[in-house]
């Protein structure tokens, strides 16, 4: 499972059943559940999505959430639910476009038609309530959206969703994500009592009642499907030897914290890092931690800040508008040389911007945000797998360089569910209680190794080290000090740290052949999509290969020299940058995406970039397109 | 860390005996006859009075002239960020409930800048003594208004004279849900001054406590009359808050007030027609977060076996 293989859309494949059913082979195939926010389609998805891993498929499940709370229904702004992938192989992205669509009402499903989000032989199963609705209006609305959908070449099914659920509860509103799930587990054949299981884990804060309703209602589902409808999608599962654990992007963060042995995550709501602390909130207490909900953003840096000072794990978790509100702390925290872990779920910006929504747009701002000269480390995880691990990572780089460690990930892993190998936890990850011995006289709290820029901390507690640690600039006693020298030492000081910690760092691998005609280089959630592409793109016979870069800041060693081995180098990223060719762009003043910024900087080589930002993960397919019209002119190198 | 065999070379002092000038720091840098010295002075002799480890003892301060506090003390110090010691003073707390906590705020770090702090940590009511050095001014940036600046006082942002009456933190905080200590004293008066902190200190909560603070460059003229007339001032007494009898002869206006009567608290809080100090309200009854969240720490092994089993509801 760790290599993802490539995904072509030519492998299906028919049959038919004796009692005429059609079946659909397929190695991957996309779902989506789609309703009025409120009616529980992301509890379907989320369902299916565990049901499926569990059985041996891989998943990549995604969250199509509206921004508003309570949108007005039956509106396509107000579309909500979840889109999954599922594939005989690991699945790494959320594709291209759906395969099957369920939707309680065809003003959502024509909001996923016009976003391009359906295969153009997608089966579209959507409830009829609204064709004979008694509102003049409605019948109107769902008579013009179906001549919309007719254009697409789509197979619609009608379904009584309403009339159905009516027969087992009083508000179908209440219910019919579960008929829905029934129908979906027999479209693809899903184990029920893996699905009964699911249901009792997603209901269990409810009562007995509530999950026999609900098992009903998925029952329901699957007799009618198994009546009514004539095609099933065979996507083959593949049990895996290795254990697996299933979960999204903020859940593998708050589990990623209690390996790294965190003690405190100090934090204030804020779309979509807050789950993060939901799911810490179910267990954190258990192991001793706990999850401080603070007066805001910047006191939740100033708490975590004066715990990992005083000799606790702490960490803070904020998406943009946070941590512009924290940066001020981020640069004390710097300066002063205390650890902390910072996780910043990245949403669509500038300002509130899209807070449901993916981008890669703090990737500057993290690393130059602070005013005056602040290094610190950043790091983005790849994957949810990658989402645990790089917090084990994070503290530990925190504590051995006593500084800031921000971990870039974004709404799409926040979101994202997919299966990954159950990792081994390690006791040397949770790390030793802090040596709270005397400091031995003479020895000072800044005791720079001139090469490295290394030194011990003195916490408080701790007899013989006391000092006042300040964000003034200080000597090596802590003490103010204004003196030029003092202060371009301690500057340097600092900075060498994180060529240290570069040192320590391995280049990262090429996907691909390591030379070649155009490198896509790119970081974070979308390397799933990007590898896909680079490999579909070679199966075409184009020279391009791809690399993914874990490490911001410091950046990882040995670009230039596998930069150099390609005729093309681009970024692909999801952030703004202008398209060549637009009005007033020129090559110099052509504002570039953030990642290519960051590697013509280091590298001084003529970085090229494509990037979106239309609020949702990249589409494979569509970084193909890219690749086909990026490949540097004059044939093969 | 290289320091694990040097506890025989440093035996443990028990016996130690800890001296006012044990608790000094560098040499204070603020100006002569500024109020702060003296707020330095009581406070060293409260740690020396109740034999405080250094190490064991953290000032957390924002950024002002006040905020310098720290470094003069012989202790750990956190000179942070404008208007932000509560929250890592909490933070430190939240850890370490064991350590003496004191923090050091000046009125535009308390009741400006890091106003949603002081109302928040109020109603935290973590043990600590809070110590909002006020006066009145913004000294360290030279003469600009601040929250607690005197309707009409002219200043270099306002030289017109402030155009607002003037906040007024007693109120302010007996306002806050939760609080538990509320004090006034003034830096003139260094036996009040000391028995005050002596209160905050010993109680334990969130104890504030608004120093009078003269800046001899700045507003000077503020308190003059009222160093100068001491019937200016009326002090708030009784057995369970502060009780000052050396100062009887100077202070004629003694008025016996139990802090435990919030609604007595308010009124006074809100009179102008004298200064008021002594301790307003206090209530050891309250709930202390650093107490409500505080939880058992785990062995390793206990800790990756409950992770274990939490990973096993993910498992697929």
């Amino acid at each position: 499972m760790t290599t993802n293989s490539p995904v072509t859309e030519t492998a299906t494949d028919e049959r038919r059943t004796t009692d005429g059913v059609r079946v659909i082979q397929d190695h991957q195939h996309t779902v989506e559940i789609v309703s009025d926010s409120g009616e529980g389609a992301q509890k379907c998805g989320q369902i299916f999505g565990a049901v499926s891993a569990k059985m041996g498929n891989g998943v990549w499940t995604v969250e199509i959430i509206p921004a508003e709370i309570q949108p007005p229904a039956r509106s396509p702004a107000g579309a909500s639910g979840n889109r999954i992938r599922i594939g005989t192989e690991e699945v790494t992205n959320w594709g291209d476009r759906t395969n099957v669509c369920v939707a309680f009402n065809e003003q959502v499903l024509v909001a996923r038609h016009r976003l391009d989000g359906l295969e153009s032989d997608a089966t579209l199963l959507v409830e009829n309530m609204w064709k004979d609705h008694r509102d003049e209006d409605i019948r109107a609305e769902w008579a013009a959206a179906m001549e919309e959908l007719s254009g697409g070449g789509y197979r619609i099914v009608e379904v009584p969703m309403e009339e159905q659920c009516l027969t087992v509860v009083d508000d179908a509103r209440k219910g019919k994500n579960m008929f829905a799930l029934g129908m979906l587990c027999w479209i693809f054949d899903r184990d029920l009592d893996l699905a009964k299981e699911q249901v009792a884990h997603a209901f269990r804060k409810k009562s007995e009642a509530v999950y026999d309703k609900n098992v009903k209602l998925l029952e329901l589902g699957y007799s009618w499907a198994d009546e009514h409808l004539e095609v099933r999608v065979n996507v083959p599962t593949k049990h895996s030897a290795e254990g697996m654990v299933v979960m999204n992007g903020n859940q593998a963060i708050a589990f990623g914290a209690v390996a790294a042995g965190m003690e405190l995550c100090a934090m204030y709501p804020i779309t979509p890092a807050t789950s993060v602390s939901h799911q810490l909130g179910e267990i954190f207490h258990k192991f001793g931690g706990v999850v401080h909900q603070a007066e805001d953003e910047i006191a939740a840096a100033g708490v975590a800040i004066g715990a990992s000072y005083s000799g606790k794990v702490a960490f803070t978790i904020t998406s943009g508008p946070g941590l512009a509100l924290k940066t001020e702390f981020l640069g004390l925290a710097i300066m002063t040389e205390i650890p902390l872990v910072v996780v910043d779920v990245q949403r669509g910006g500038p300002s509130t911007g899209l807070p449901t929504k993916v981008e890669q747009s703090d990737l500057l701002a993290t690393i130059f945000g602070q005013p005056g000269d602040a290094p610190h480390v950043v790091m983005a995880p790849a994957t949810i797998e990658e989402c645990f691990h790089a917090i084990v990572t994070a503290r530990r780089i925190a504590e051995t360089f006593r500084t800031v460690v921000v971990v870039l990930t974004d709404a799409n892993l926040a979101t994202g569910v997919q299966p990954f190998p159950r990792p081994m936890l390690d006791a040397a990850w949770m790390g030793a209680r802090p040596d709270m011995s005397p400091v031995p006289e003479g020895k000072r709290p800044y005791e720079w190794d001139p090469n490295t820029g290394l030194s011990q901390r003195f916490i408080p507690g701790q007899p013989g080290g006391m000092h006042t640690l300040t964000g003034l600039a200080h000597d090596e006693d802590s003490h103010v000090a204004y003196a030029s020298a003092i202060n371009q030492r301690s500057s340097t000081m600092r900075s060498r740290k994180l060529a240290v910690l570069q040192s320590t760092l391995q280049p990262p691998k090429v996907n691909g052949p390591d030379s070649g005609d155009l490198l896509v280089v790119g970081w974070g959630s979308t390397r799933g999509a990007i590898e896909e592409a680079v490999e579909n793109a070679r199966a075409e016979g184009l020279a391009v290969s791809s690399v993914h870069i874990r490490f911001l800041s410091p950046l990882e060693p040995g670009l230039k020299e596998i930069f150099q081995r390609f005729r093309k180098v681009m970024t692909v990223e999801i952030n703004y940058s202008d398209d060549p060719g637009e009005p007033f762009i020129t090559d110099e003043n052509r504002r570039r995406g953030q990642l290519a910024w960051l590697l013509r900087a280091s590298t001084l080589v003529d970085v090229d970039c494509w990037t979106r930002v239309l609020g949702e993960p990249l589409r494979p397919g569509v970084i193909q397109d890219v690749i086909r019209t990026h490949m540097p002119e004059g044939g093969a190198a | 860390m290289s320091s694990h065999s040097c506890s025989l070379l440093f035996p443990v002092e028990e016996d130690h005996e800890y001296s006012m000038s044990d608790y000094e720091g560098v040499q204070a840098r603020w100006c002569p006859g500024c109020g702060d010295h003296s707020v330095l002075t009581a406070a060293q002799r409260l740690l020396a009075a109740e034999q405080l480890k250094p190490e064991e003892t953290v000032f957390v301060s924002g950024i002002g002239c006040s905020s310098r506090f720290p470094h003069y003390v012989n202790s750990y110090g956190f000179h942070g960020l404008h208007g932000r010691a509560l929250p890592v003073a909490t933070g430190v707390k939240l850890n370490r409930p064991d350590l003496h906590v004191f923090v050091v705020m000046g009125d535009g770090d308390c009741t400006s800048i890091g106003a949603a702090h002081w109302l928040h940590a109020t109603r935290y009511n973590v043990d600590m003594v809070a110590l909002m050095l006020d006066n009145n001014i913004y000294g360290l940036t030279k003469m600009q208004t601040s929250p607690t600046t005197p309707q009409g006082y002219k200043s270099n942002t306002q030289p017109l004279g402030s155009y607002l009456p003037a906040l007024n933190p007693i109120e302010t905080t007996l306002g806050v849900t939760n609080a538990s200590f509320v004090a006034q004293t003034a830096e003139w008066m260094p036996a009040h001054l000391y028995a005050t902190l002596e209160a905050a200190y010993r109680h334990k909560g969130f104890a504030f406590v608004r120093i009078l603070q003269r800046c001899p460059v700045f507003t000077g003229d503020l308190y003059q009359d009222a160093v100068r007339n001491p019937d200016m001032i009326e002090m708030l007494e009784h057995p369970d808050g502060i009780e000052v009898p050396d100062l009887h002869q100077i202070y004629k206006n003694v008025a016996r007030h139990d802090p435990r009567n919030m609604e007595a608290a308010r009124e006074m809080a809100e009179k102008t027609d004298l200064i008021r100090v002594g301790v307003f309200f206090r209530d050891e009854s309250r709930p202390r977060y650093e107490e409500t969240r505080h939880l058992p720490l785990h062995s390793t092994d206990e800790k990756i076996e409950i992770l274990n089993d939490e990973l096993d509801k993910y498992a697929v």
